[in-house]
């Protein structure tokens, strides 16, 4: 069986008045049934293009867009316009960042998400619909459902807001649960709320989720593979713990590096990946982490390609040509992993 | 919702006070003739011009006209000059015809400029959305003096299609109530279809980035669910309140013009005349009666917007 979502070779580019930004150059992805695929890079890395595009809502005028999409082995990129009207909240649900902004405000919650069921279930009454929103509302743990469902979204804390977007993501039942930075707008604690409930939804219903953040915090609850892009592609790709303790790429260092941990003593100063993200009009050739890698030589200017370099991790692929011993030794800082000049 | 109601009312006496004040100082202390000179006709003796100020109250203080006047307004007793009959019912009936122009006018330009804006966003940036905009902008730059001329010499006198003017009421001859109507409705309309229908579609084009919208087509809409029920819906809150003021400003402004120059004897005539023989009770009737109605839409069209908004109807910010 093919898994539910598989992007290969998935190019996004937009044409702009200063040339084509490359925003997706090269991204392979494979998301497996039961899952928690978190796909982690900083703003402008193209996580949220990856997954956009995979429903086929990167339709701006100028865009260009090569490779593959599948869900279950049929081909979504190039896919008829009903074709993925019928895919999207049915098969793929997304949720988004901001829940503030993401629900009209001139409807109520509950006939929102209704419009999702009877988009694809024509034939479904109102009051049946109804009836499911209640259901869902309760699964996803609003109170007071049967209330509720009849509140207007500002009428709604952000948390509870995110649990009905959710509510509205499961409403059909979809293989495939997209969830883009769902936590970022949210304060810590209700954060937390909400990944303890993604995270049951995905192992109760059997989802494939594809989780789009920048926060390695977030990565740690409730991922069980992390996938790290940088500039368009993806650098690193392994389990949770693979990633966590024996990361590969210099940049997952940098990013590991700069997260604040309680398990740890913490560094007189946070450090930081020096310089900035290349521009995506002119990815030089090479590597493109190479112009802020401390450990960059002469075999950078060539492309790695995204492959498995350790024996005894098999499904663990990264893209750089520094040998597995040599990145052991050289990602420890003083007694962490980090990203720091050599010899320091 | 009555408490809001309420509220908006109260306002609506503060802008009316504030009207008829300024209307009757405009015409008592810039007087162009003293009113009772002109009561009194041109050979008259002062005896009689006195007799008149002293019948009709002009000698009295400011205030005190002010109150007087008021007071009739109040109570439907304004009383015209030349001839001396009774401002309200003057105006009451010419309501009908200046309705039927307004509210004509008013339901084709909300029409067809709203399916202008409508196809214009829907297309936006295609060759149909710049056809529309140069109908939009030909429609906005031509000015009404212009445009009845135009539809008279060609419409009416040279195809003879539609009459030259006049009115005829609705209980009298539907059909000739139509097609006397037809050329002032669409003078009236032409320059607010143009503006609304680029209203909306400016207002449209914003709403399409909304994230909300992302979301309705994530939950699978077809693109017009999409388009009619999260981007038309909601870009029609600003246009309610838009029209509220534009139909108020139609009675109490454009209609005048459109009245004199299709010789409809509706209220807005009635005004231009009265005006023209600087005739106060007429005047301050038809402003102030007229500035209620206006006033009176406004608060409608504020009610239309608060149900039609949750977040403003419920009192509430929106944060």
């Amino acid at each position: 069986m093919s898994a539910p979502l598989e992007i290969a070779g998935l190019r996004v580019g937009f044409a702009t008045e200063d040339g084509l930004v490359q925003a997706v150059d090269g991204v392979d992805l494979e998301l497996r049934a039961g899952e928690v695929l978190a796909l982690v890079g900083e703003s402008g890395s193209g996580k949220s293009v990856t997954a956009q595009t995979a429903i086929g809502l990167t339709g701006a005028a100028g865009v260009r867009i090569e490779g593959s999409v599948r869900l279950g082995g049929e081909e979504l990129l190039g896919a008829d316009e009903e074709v993925l009207r019928g895919v999207r909240g049915e098969r793929i649900a997304m949720v988004f960042q901001d829940p503030m902004t993401s629900f009209n405000p001139v409807y109520r919650l509950g006939a929102q998400v209704a419009e999702a069921i009877l988009a694809h279930r024509p034939r479904t009454s109102k009051a049946e619909a109804r009836a499911q929103v209640v259901e869902l509302f309760g699964a996803v743990g609003i109170p007071d459902p049967e209330r509720r469902v009849d509140s207007y979204p500002h009428e709604f804390s952000g948390g509870m807001r995110q649990r009905a977007m959710i509510a509205m993501a499961l409403a059909l039942e979809p293989e495939v649960l997209i969830a883009d930075e769902p936590t970022t707008a949210l304060d810590v604690t209700v954060q937390a709320q909400i990944l303890e409930l993604l995270g049951r939804l995905n192992r109760e219903r059997g989802l494939a989720t594809l989780l789009i953040t920048h926060d390695f915090g977030v990565v740690a609850e409730v991922a069980d593979r992390v996938a790290v892009m940088y500039a368009g592609r993806v650098v690193e790709e392994g389990t949770l713990d693979e990633i966590f303790y024996d990361p590969q790429h210099p940049y997952t260092w940098g990013l590991l590096g700069s997260t604040v941990r309680l398990d740890r003593e913490r560094p007189r100063r946070l450090p930081q990946i020096g310089g900035a993200p290349p521009s995506l009009l002119e990815l030089p050739p090479g590597c493109a982490f190479r112009e802020r890698c401390p450990h960059a030589f002469a075999s950078c200017g060539e492309m790695p390609p995204l492959a498995a370099r350790l024996t005894d991790e098999p499904g663990h692929r990264d893209r750089c040509w520094l040998e597995p011993a040599a990145k052991r030794e050289r990602r420890q800082v003083e007694g962490r992993i980090g990203l720091e000049a050599p010899g320091r | 919702m009555a408490r809001f109601a309420v509220r908006r009312l109260a306002g609506m006496v503060v802008v009316l006070f504030a009207v008829s004040v300024l209307l009757f100082l405009v015409f008592t202390v810039l007087p162009a003739q003293n009113p009772a000179q002109q009561l009194a006709g041109k050979n008259s003796t002062p005896q009689l011009v006195a007799s008149i100020e002293e019948e009709w109250g002009f000698d009295d203080s400011l205030p005190e006209q002010y109150l007087s006047m008021m007071g009739k307004v109040l109570t439907g007793e304004l009383v015209s000059y030349r001839p001396r009959v009774d401002v309200l019912e003057q105006i009451v009936e010419r309501i009908p015809a200046t309705l039927s122009l307004s509210i004509g006018a008013a339901v084709i330009w909300l029409v067809l400029g709203l399916a202008l804006g409508y196809v214009s966003a829907v297309h936006a940036g295609g060759p149909l959305d710049r056809l529309l905009t140069g109908v939009a902008v030909a429609g906005i730059s031509i000015p009404v003096f212009l445009i009845a001329p135009v539809f008279l010499y060609v419409l009416s006198y040279q195809l003879g299609i539609f009459p030259s003017g006049g009115y005829v009421p609705l209980t009298e001859n539907p059909w000739e109530w139509f097609t006397h109507l037809v050329l002032p409705w669409f003078t009236l309309a032409i320059l607010m279809i143009g503006i609304y229908g680029r209203v909306l579609r400016s207002k449209m084009l914003d709403t399409m980035n909304e994230d909300y919208v992302r979301t309705a087509r994530a939950k699978g809409l077809s693109e017009r669910q999409v388009m009619t029920r999260h981007v038309l819906r909601n870009s029609l809150l600003p246009i309610v309140a838009l029209f509220g003021l534009d139909f108020g400003g139609t009675i109490a402004g454009t209609a005048i013009i459109t009245e004199s120059l299709y010789s409809l004897d509706g209220v807005g005539n009635y005004a231009a005349l009265a005006t023209a023989n600087f005739e106060l009770p007429p005047v301050m009737g038809v402003a102030l009666y007229g500035a209620f109605f206006v006033v009176l839409l406004n608060a409608v069209a504020d009610i239309a917007h608060a149900y039609l908004d949750p977040r403003v109807r419920l009192g509430e910010d929106a944060s």
